[in-house]
């Protein structure tokens, strides 16, 4: 790789030990993948739950911050904790993840870090704008940013969205070229979903169609402009089933006002999707009648979803637990207008900056006999047959329904 | 022989026995990595150990946390030996990287359909040569 005159000094040690291992790593990277050149980054955004680090992970942390260097150079946040520390004992979480989630906390701050603790950054912290070069974690807010915002991003696992932070800069490969940013997959649409678990379905398609990182759709027939919810749960689905990390709507996304503008016109149709694909996936969860426990969570919920949920949950009695997360900036907006409230008094509870699937979900579910999961989330159906769940698919007012019934429709 | 190229490699030249499926490759999503096993029920290597097997799947899935838990797993020695893809993404690429484990990845055949399930193969990352030394 082409190194300019402060990569060279970074890479020489000459400012300091964190610097030098962060270019190092990236430079592996960027090899990896022939990258030419570096490209500088506005912000970073790290995924960093503890289950995932463990206790390795959490010592390189620390190992890093107690070197007593500067820290990250630009603006670097982060992804959802692996826990709501004030409801760690209501979810059956153990000491020790609390243990090792502080330690994280810590060494995260000594590096100059900002704890977020959000998946929903581009509604509750900074957007990337159009063709802004940055380094994100977690794939839903990479999916986003790249396609709605028309940033620039690949998805960077969190030890390399910290050593961009730390350096400033990431590889240039991948997403951050344009010549990877044109389609290879045409999709017509048939029918335009109408709610956020269809959204998530047709992402969820749309993604095991792609079937790769390097997979781009182009999606045309849509018969309106989605808001800001449904294309978050069609992204994260997407990136979650397929791994994909950029998608067209033509008419819709900054980069495909066309469908020419993203080569698209070169491509043959390849599939034609419809209602009835939506609910077949759909169907395809629908393992069970009877729930344990009601999730709404993967992304964490916006605003205006607390205030949908609210609006479903006033005035019932819940007979199974209905678990919410969202951000710790959207959180006291929602106990301000009420929304918290109005959850928690039908039985709901509502958890600040974490999400359930990044939260020892395993142990979550051994602790507390979780099994039969209802969610309208289909990237949370995607991810937890790995840890043992029965996950189900449904609209949120079906899971509404089922945690106060006990069954889903 | 069978010796095919990657164009993407990295790490240190390895041999082992191969753990083969033409499935995809999520650590979050696929397996437990407590017992070392795959515990996505719907995978195709439900059931199977890949502690210190080399890894020959299709494509990488999922989300970004393989990038911490590939350097996890290593530190409770309950990783795979190496990884080997048809299509890499970059979490993979990334995580390989942290945790120091051999990954090639992107060749002219497909990889999964070209080594069988409990071969010997040795990973040259140097030449980004996979070789089968036996089955």
């Amino acid at each position: 790789m082409k190194l300019n005159d402060e990569e060279k000094s970074m890479l020489a040690g000459e400012q300091g030990h964190v610097a030098k291992q962060a270019i190092e790593h990236q430079i592996q990277v960027g090899r990896f993948f022939g990258a030419a050149d570096f490209v500088p980054v506005t912000q970073a955004h790290i995924m960093a739950d503890t289950e995932s680090l463990g206790e390795a992970g959490v010592v390189w942390l620390e190992n890093l911050a107690n070197a007593g260097e500067r820290g990250v150079r630009v603006p670097t946040i982060t992804d959802p904790r692996g826990t709501d520390f004030t409801k760690a004992e209501k979810l059956g979480q153990a000491e020790w993840m609390l243990s090792l989630e502080r330690r994280a906390i810590n060494a995260f701050r000594r590096l100059g870090v900002s704890m977020t603790d959000t998946c929903i950054n581009y509604q509750t912290v900074v957007a990337a704008t159009r063709g802004e070069h940055v380094a994100f974690g977690d794939t839903g807010v990479v999916i986003y940013t790249n396609s709605i915002g028309g940033a620039k991003s690949n998805f960077e696992g969190g030890p390399s969205a910290l050593a961009a932070g730390i350096t400033g800069r990431t590889p240039r490969y991948g997403y951050h070229l344009e010549s990877h940013r044109q389609a290879t997959v045409r999709i017509q649409l048939e029918w335009t979903p109408r709610e956020l678990s269809d959204w998530g379905a047709l992402g969820a398609i749309i993604g095991r169609i792609c079937g790769n990182y390097w997979q781009v759709p182009v999606v045309d027939g849509f018969d309106r402009f989605p808001t800001s919810d449904e294309i978050k749960h069609f992204g994260a689905a997407m990136a979650s089933f397929g791994s994909t990390a950029l998608f067209h709507l033509v008419g819709i996304t900054p980069e495909a006002h066309s469908l020419s503008a993203v080569g698209g016109d070169r491509l043959p149709i390849g599939h034609r999707l419809g209602e009835e694909d939506i609910r077949r996936l759909k169907k395809s969860y629908a393992a069970d009648k009877t729930i344990d426990l009601v999730v709404f969570s993967a992304p964490q919920l916006s605003l205006y979803e607390l205030r949908d949920l609210a609006g479903l949950c006033q005035g019932r009695t819940f007979k199974r637990p209905l678990l919410v997360t969202t951000s710790p900036q959207v959180k006291p907006d929602a106990d301000r207008f009420g929304y918290t409230e109005t959850i928690e008094g039908a039985g709901g509870t509502v958890l600040t900056g974490m999400c359930f699937y990044q939260s020892y979900a395993r142990e979550m579910s051994e602790a507390n006999g979780w099994r039969r999961l209802a969610t309208n989330s289909a990237k949370l159906v995607n991810i937890l047959g790995g840890y043992g769940y029965v996950p189900m698919l449904a609209s949120m007012t079906d899971c509404v329904d089922a945690a106060e019934t006990g069954e889903l429709k | 022989m069978t010796l095919l190229k990657a164009r993407h490699a990295m790490g240190s030249k390895v041999t082992g026995t191969a753990l083969v499926a033409n499935d995809g490759f999520s650590a979050r999503y696929d397996l437990d990595r407590i017992n070392g096993v795959f515990s996505r029920p719907t995978h195709k290597l439900a059931g199977r150990s890949y502690v210190d097997r080399i890894l020959i799947l299709d494509t990488a899935k999922g989300g970004v946390a393989t990038a911490w838990m590939l350097h996890e797993m290593k530190a409770r020695n309950m990783a795979p030996m190496a990884i080997v893809l048809n299509s890499v993404n970059t979490i993979l690429a990334q995580g390989a990287a942290m945790a120091g484990m051999t990954m090639l990845a992107g060749f002219e055949v497909d990889v999964t359909q070209s080594i069988a399930d409990g071969a010997t193969v040795e990973l040259d990352p140097e030449t980004g040569n996979m070789r089968v030394v036996s089955g």
